[in-house]
């Protein structure tokens, strides 16, 4: 038998419901593999062996019981560590938070309370940033070359899954921190529609852009842990109030006669030559199938990343400001009165990027500027979503790149932030109109790292995009390699 | 020169709901520190807030009976600045588009009646409190207060003296009371106020230069900062000085208010809109369905009493603009007491009462049954309204009906000729100089066997009967 680590959750789903395998061995043959690789990947903040296999054995006792356990019970799962999970800590990768227990569960901890935490997982701090070279404590690797970042904020979530270090993984994207992570390491992440996922929680970083989702090895996976994951939350004032809905009926490969759009803008300059060709192969693919593809305009697209970095700094700039040292996490020392304690505390306390855009929040939203920056960035949001909407009148879907190019290497754009905002250009207009997109690993490029296809669709269309990814997942010639790592594989 | 006044004044007023505004933790005066405070309220990471529903709807009342407009759509923004306090270092308010606007409410004036203009009311979180140490170089921050729903009050430049404000400020506290939004306990700091106050040349059109206090937490420190800072403000001008738009801070132990910061150091909120809530949405249903359980108004009250109950101006004022004591009065007289007879006994005796014990008009531990029922004890002659003095004080310390303390305590009234006749007998035979007096004409000499005779009855003697009985047995001696 292989590696019960190279399985996929439904895979060790179906052996835990015939009692093939315990989920006390599943875990142990996890953290197996944490033990041989995790010192190349650094993919995790906290690894927690002994809470998880004292979980593993009550989940195994409890089905051993008859009890009524959720499909995915047992399985070993990854969160990314700016979602709050009870009694442990929950840092944001930030200085700031390098001590922060939580005394409660985010609501989407609560719901995957039956499945097995295994760590949290490595970020950008307080997930601002596309490399997770932001993070306080280390540089997570890609799994496909050391040399190379993850991608980010959410890079721990996505090199874990990647690297077989965990099953599946929570992650949170708020202009693409799932979806390019994903594309970097050749995983399957996904971003459902604004207000399916509960955010109480989740630490914020923009409230009205912030969304938690899998990252998976396949897409059943991914609609399991969506299943898992979404419903309407009291808790959360943004929360959807919609019927739960059983996205597993939508792993189904028949997409003929679907509707499926390029925009043009995804395509142009910028987007390296590799990456657009594994587009073009994947609409090609469709076409194959009976889907109709042809190019399309979101004229928007050229303002989205200007207005994006706007809203998003202001409302971080907001979000932020709790951490002052007085309640909780980190405190300056010698601090000669209070003016002090904040000045020195967030000085010392945060990173140099969060800095930066607690700097510009805080300008945009400033009297005499907040016209000219944050309301006309909330009026090109009203464009964008308007651009989207025009297009989903014809299309079922958009296709598009998840990110320009494939990873790139330590240090070649932290020195430049421009640089490194520029590499969202793909994914941050679902989030300022709140729709659903998926990267799905679609190609390798010629130096072996992972090209990402995006699908996006409808505000609450989630489920297309998972009968669309399964399509590609099922008809795709394309057959995942598998980093090479600690030579096990 | 004479000047004119303009005062504007904001008044906070915390809301008597169960809960807070955006958590569920009780909505309490006091307690042990940090001990009504939640991860919600006290802003941990990843908390998110839930409006309280009758936090909309106590505004929407509160504003139906200071005859606003209520907003269909209203939204609620964040209001940035730091301070320990403050644990989000936001706190949530409204902005551009509060829940009530264009209201007003009506104050008497020497003139008649004035409607003073509301601009808004909206809703808002209170912050917590910080306890400075007296000795050491620490402070201690309490988050009870943290979440507590307010709602914030602003009134138009409309008043032009300190009486008017007060009026006002007393005017908006009998409303609030009355319709049951807040209990308005200002040493609680359920209420409190912020003025803006300028002075300009007596016709002139243009508004002068405001200064602003904040957090003024009584009214009669309102009133006194007021006088202060009209004066202060004559007096610059008149020295040919200029007003600077500042804020200063109200010393009511000193009398004096001194300045807090510039126009320079003001701070910028940089207010925008709450991503972490949906707008407020309000039906034309709701509003009418709020507007139904609305009660009689201090307006309405002082109009009834003045009207059909025959009181006079001042007695039916005192009453209506106190909420307590007008619904002691109005049960007092559904239960069948006399409107003067009531009113003299809550203006009198009552309010002495509570003068004395420090207490607030609803904290009075009895109802109208129980001051109806005195007042018919004295009407049917089981006790004397002397008697009924004494009742009263017990009625505050026990939880009892009248006439059971009347029985208790053996203070019917003797009206028993014979009884009567008896204690008349003993006390002219134990008092032979004043019945000498009398008999040399000295008239006083009747009230102070009258005395002795109603202190022997320990005043349980029927005065009336006493007095018959010394004017028939004295002459015969």
């Amino acid at each position: 038998m292989s590696n019960l680590y190279e399985l996929t959750a439904h895979e060790l789903a179906d052996k835990l419901a015939k009692k093939e395998v315990s989920s006390a061995e599943i875990c142990e043959n996890q953290f197996k593999r944490i033990d041989e690789v995790e010192g190349d990947v650094e993919g995790y903040i906290t690894v927690l062996h002994d809470e998880a296999m004292a979980k593993a054995k009550e989940i195994d006792t409890k089905r051993a019981a008859g009890e009524r356990l959720s499909p995915l019970a047992g399985i070993p799962i990854a969160v990314k560590d700016n979602i709050c999970t009870k009694d442990i800590k929950t840092t944001c990768a930030s200085h700031m938070l390098y001590n922060f227990v939580p005394p409660y569960n985010a609501t989407v901890s609560e719901k995957i309370s039956d499945l097995v935490i295994i760590g949290k997982t490595n970020m950008d701090e307080f997930a601002m940033g596309s490399s997770t070279e932001n993070s306080y404590f280390k540089k997570t690797k890609n799994p496909y070359n050391l040399g190379c970042v993850p991608g980010g904020s959410s890079g721990g979530s996505a090199a874990v899954v990647s690297a077989d270090e965990a099953i599946i993984a929570l992650g949170s994207d708020t202009g693409g921190s799932i979806r390019q992570p994903a594309s970097f390491c050749g995983v399957v992440g996904f971003k459902p529609t604004y207000g399916r996922v509960s955010r109480f929680g989740l630490v914020a970083f923009a409230s009205s852009l912030d969304q938690i989702g899998p990252f998976t090895k396949d897409v059943e996976d991914c609609a399991l842990l969506l299943n898992q994951i979404t419903g309407h939350d009291v808790k959360d004032s943004t929360s959807l109030n919609v019927p739960d809905e059983d996205f597993t009926q939508y792993l189904n490969a028949d997409i003929k006669g679907m509707k499926i759009g390029i925009p043009k803008e995804y395509m142009g300059e910028g987007i390296s030559e590799e990456v657009r060709n594994a587009v073009l192969s994947a609409a090609k693919l469709y076409e194959s199938m009976g889907a109709e593809v042809e190019q399309c305009s979101l004229p928007m697209t050229p303002y989205a990343l200007a207005a994006y970095y706007m809203i998003s700094s202001a409302e971080a700039s907001s979000n932020l400001a709790r951490y002052d040292g007085i309640r909780f996490g980190f405190r300056a020392k010698d601090c000669k009165d209070l003016e002090d304690v904040y000045f020195k505390t967030r000085s010392e306390g945060f990173g140099k990027e969060v800095k930066r855009r607690i700097m510009l929040g805080t300008f945009v939203l400033s009297s005499g500027y907040y016209d000219a920056y944050y309301k006309k960035a909330q009026q090109v949001r009203t464009l964008i979503r308007e651009d989207f909407g025009k297009a989903f009148e014809k299309y079922d879907l958009l296709l598009a790149p998840t990110a320009p190019d494939t990873a790139w290497k330590f240090g070649e754009k932290s020195a430049d932030p421009v640089q490194m905002y520029a590499a969202d250009i793909c994914t941050v207009s679902l989030n300022i109109a709140g729709l659903p997109g998926m990267s799905f690993p679609f190609a390798l490029d010629k130096n072996g790292l992972p090209i990402g296809v995006q699908l996006i669709g409808k505000a609450m269309h989630d489920g297309d995009i998972i009968r669309a990814g399964y399509a590609l997942e099922k008809n795709s010639a394309y057959t995942k390699t598998k980093p090479q790592l600690g030579g096990a594989n | 020169m004479k000047y004119e006044t303009v005062i504007g004044l904001e008044i906070h007023a915390e809301l008597a709901t169960n809960t807070k505004i955006y958590c569920s933790c009780a909505n309490e005066f006091g307690g042990e520190e940090n001990t009504r405070c939640c991860p919600v309220c006290i802003g941990l990471p990843g908390v998110l807030p839930v409006l309280n529903k009758k936090v909309v709807e106590y505004c929407i009342k509160a504003g139906l009976a200071m005859n606003c407009e209520i907003s269909h759509f209203s939204k609620q923004d964040r209001k940035n600045y730091f301070y320990p306090d403050l644990p989000k270092a936001y706190q949530i308010s409204q902005f551009d588009l509060p829940i009530c606007k264009n209201g007003y409410v009506p104050i008497e004036t020497k003139n008649g009646t004035k409607n003073i203009g509301l601009t808004r009311i909206h809703i808002e979180e209170d912050a917590g409190k910080l306890m400075h140490a007296e000795f050491g170089d620490y402070s201690r921050v309490d988050y009870n207060r943290g979440g507590v729903p307010l709602i914030e009050i602003v009134s138009e430049p409309d008043m032009s003296s300190p009486e008017e404000a007060l009026a006002f400020l007393e005017s908006v506290r009998a409303i609030l009371k009355c319709v049951g939004v807040s209990d308005c306990k200002m040493q609680e700091g359920s209420l409190r106020c912020d003025i803006n106050l300028s002075i300009r040349p007596e016709g002139q059109k243009e508004f002068g230069i405001r200064s602003e206090h904040k957090n003024v937490n009584s009214f009669s420190a309102a009133y006194r900062a007021m006088q202060y800072e009209e004066k202060r403000q004559k007096a610059v001008l008149d020295a040919g000085g200029v007003i600077e738009q500042e804020t200063r801070r109200w010393d009511d132990v000193k009398g004096v208010s001194t300045i807090m910061r510039t126009k320079e150091e003001a701070q910028d909120y940089r207010y925008f809109p709450e991503p972490d809530l949906m707008p407020v949405i309000i039906s034309d249903e709701w509003v009418e369905e709020i507007r139904k359980t609305l009660p009689e108004l201090p307006k309405e009250k002082f109009a009834r009493y003045t009207g059909e109950l025959g009181l006079s101006d001042y007695d039916a004022g005192l009453l209506s603009g106190n909420t307590g004591l007008a619904n002691l009065f109005d049960s007092s007289i559904e239960n069948g007491a006399g409107a003067k007879e009531s009113a003299n006994w809550i203006l009198g005796d009552i309010s002495k009462e509570l003068n004395e014990r420090n207490m607030e008009a609803d904290d009075i531990p009895f109802d109208g049954a129980a001051l109806a029922e005195l007042i018919a004890l004295i009407g049917k002659g089981t006790i004397s309204g002397t008697i009924a003095k004494k009742v009263l004080p017990v009625m505050f310390e026990e939880n009892k009906k009248p006439s059971v303390i009347v029985e208790e305590k053996g203070l019917v009234q003797i009206t028993d000729e014979g009884a009567i006749k008896k204690i008349v007998e003993e006390v002219i035979a134990a008092n032979p100089q004043a019945v000498s007096d009398f008999k040399v004409g000295k008239k006083q000499a009747m009230g102070f066997l009258t005395g002795q005779i109603m202190r022997a009855s320990k005043g349980k003697a029927n005065p009336a009967a006493v007095n018959k009985l010394l004017s028939e047995i004295l002459p015969t001696l």
